[in-house]
């Protein structure tokens, strides 16, 4: 056959690239109009609050005598209590937020593997030992207990990070010792064994790299669990202390001006709310993609 | 009843014990005695020892704790440090207050979620679907204290609908209707996370069931399309449901909590915020302990009914 006949019908005739997962992945997702959204939004909000000196130059914790302002071009959503301008707070209050999200999402799920992997990849005395553990901290109410525990000591933004992270793990531990528990049945598992892996190498090499999907699916919603459950902390004065702002804290203020002033208690909430809702469409979107039983 | 409920009703026994033992010892590490605080700033070393003898506080932990354990399960819960009486009956005032908020949430989310959940799923129209998943997303994605500042700015501030929290207007306390009226804002508040997250869940499930067989065939027979969803798919939809709501106790312990402070509501949640604050260890340790038991009871109550309705794992 001459070349350029052929040249031509492969230009008419174009192979499909091939369906990998993550093409396949993305496909799905991409139909998942809301968690679009979610991503878009998210990635604003990130940007706005990485920004926050940038848009606005005002100091967030340094106090004025314009104190409760109404929006001005000066202060474009006015000022608070101790005449501090609202939208730098607003701003800066999200770096806070976002960072407890995501720090405490990823020391969540840290734990969640290191207590879930041994749980279900060995069984027998180990699991029972570890899933009595993580049952006993499933039976117990998280917002009391973290308030309790910060209670104790004037909490930075370490702290709060790590009880968040330290009381949230066992779901994810349950999530991701159900998925050794059948894994490691597999014939891969077994081949690895075969070839005299190690059971380090086998639970982190071989069983690990397969659990991603609901990981990931898992740690997105603990980023948003962690962001409500900071905000009750700081709302209630046991979680990130002022003069730092989080939007937490920022309700608790507010809640005397909600008469006067309530601007002051919408905004915060509402930045939550849109913060939490995009992150849980993500991961429903995340959900819908990546998990092959749902894939019809 | 068999033996594997047995075994989950006999589990929730170490499981308090242990939640005690890890709260007792998360106490001893609190800085600043319960001694100093009884004894107020007045007080001399002398005065410390001796009411540091009078709490047992003087005491090793170990002994401390089972002597602390020993009166709980003889009915004496120690002297609150705060209000000076005994907190068998500080509690007692508040934990109605808290199951009666508990109870009227549950009873308006068990109502509206199951219709929400079910035209939700069944729904022909986009628009109703898109809606409906936005108004539930937005559901359990807003904080609960912030929905309820916002209830109480929009129906007492601005409609003056709602009273401004509180349990009963004082003078009113035995009038029902204004009962109602208050507990209105809060049980709606807090029920508004359940309805959300049950609604989502009763939708995916029952389009789950829906492309099962046996629904193909309760239509292939000629049952109406109302008959099928709810003798054949609504039966089998709900029942993960009932798995769901009892291991939600954890979560809805915390969120009366907090819903509680914003409606000044005087209840368990709120006594809790107020013992925190005041360092007042006997109530806080009780208040404590009694959500933890709500969230246990709550757990082991879903594994009960579970087997209730359904006969397969009373085979297990």
């Amino acid at each position: 056959m001459p070349t350029a006949t052929r040249s031509q019908a492969e230009r008419t005739i174009r192979p499909k690239p091939p369906l990998t997962p993550a093409r396949r992945a993305w496909r799905t997702f991409r139909r998942h109009h809301l968690a679009l959204a979610g991503a878009f939004i998210l990635a604003v909000l990130v940007l706005a609050s990485a920004l926050a000196p940038v848009i606005s130059r005002y100091d967030p914790e340094a106090a004025s005598l314009e104190i409760l302002a109404p929006p001005s071009a000066e202060h474009p959503l006015g000022t608070d209590d101790v005449g501090r301008d609202l939208l730098s707070r607003l701003l800066h209050a999200g770096r806070i937020s976002l960072s407890v999200g995501f720090g405490a999402a990823v020391l969540t799920v840290a734990i969640g593997v290191l207590a879930g992997a041994p749980a279900g990849y060995y069984g027998g005395r180990v699991d029972a030992l570890l899933s009595a553990l993580i049952n006993v901290m499933l039976a117990i109410p998280i917002l009391p207990l973290a308030l309790v525990l910060s209670s104790f000591v004037q909490t930075n933004l370490t702290f709060v990070i790590l009880i968040i992270g330290g009381l949230s793990w066992p779901a994810v531990a349950r999530i991701i010792r159900a998925e050794f528990l059948s894994l490691r049945e597999r014939e891969f598992v077994e081949a690895a064994r075969v070839l005299g892996a190690g059971s380090g190498r086998i639970i982190f090499l071989h069983i690990l790299p397969n659990t991603l999907a609901p990981i990931i699916v898992a740690a997105t919603l603990q980023v948003a669990n962690a962001i409500l459950l900071e905000s009750a902390l700081s709302f209630l004065g046991y979680g990130v202390q002022p003069p730092q702002a989080s939007w937490g804290n920022m309700l608790q203020d507010a809640q005397r001006y909600l008469r006067t002033v309530p601007e002051l208690a919408v905004y915060p909430g509402a930045l939550i709310s849109l913060t939490v809702i995009s992150i849980n469409f993500l991961g429903d979107g995340l959900r819908e993609a990546l998990d092959p039983r749902l894939q019809v | 009843m068999n033996r594997y409920l047995i075994r989950r009703t006999l589990l929730a026994v170490p499981t308090l014990l242990v939640i005690s033992i890890l709260l007792f010892g998360l106490l001893q590490l609190a800085p600043g005695g319960p001694a100093a605080l009884y004894a107020g700033p007045d007080a001399g070393p002398e005065d410390l020892e001796r009411i540091s003898r009078l709490l047992g506080t003087d005491q090793p932990a170990p002994v401390q704790y089972l002597r602390w354990l020993g009166g709980i399960l003889r009915g004496d819960w120690g002297i609150s440090f705060r209000y000076r009486e005994p907190v068998v009956s500080v509690l007692a005032g508040r934990l109605p207050n808290t199951v009666q908020l508990m109870a009227a949430a549950l009873l308006i989310a068990l109502l509206l979620a199951v219709p929400f959940g079910v035209v939700s799923a069944v729904s022909r129209w986009r628009l109703v679907q898109y809606l409906a998943s936005i108004a539930a997303m937005l559901g359990v994605s807003v904080p609960t204290f912030w929905l309820g500042m916002m209830v109480l700015l929009v129906f007492s501030v601005k409609l003056r609908l709602l009273p401004s929290g509180g349990i009963a207007t004082i003078g009113l306390e035995h009038d029902p209707v204004d009962r109602i009226l208050h507990l209105i804002g809060p049980a709606g508040v807090l029920a508004t996370m359940y309805i959300a997250a049950w609604s989502r869940y009763i939708r995916s499930s029952l389009l789950e069931v829906l492309h099962q067989d046996y629904i193909r065939l309760a239509r292939a027979k000629g049952l109406s399309e109302g008959a099928v969803l709810t003798r054949h798919a609504l039966r089998n939809a709900l029942l993960p449901l009932v798995t769901l709501i009892g291991l939600q106790g954890g979560s809805l312990v915390g969120g009366a909590m907090i819903t509680e402070v914003v409606f000044a509501w005087p209840g368990m949640g709120r006594l809790l915020a107020e013992a925190l604050a005041s360092r007042d260890y006997p109530v806080l340790m009780a208040a404590f302990m009694i959500m933890a038991v709500l969230t246990v009871l709550g757990n082991l109550l879903a594994d009960l009914a579970y087997g209730w309705v359904d006969p397969r794992i009373r085979l297990g």
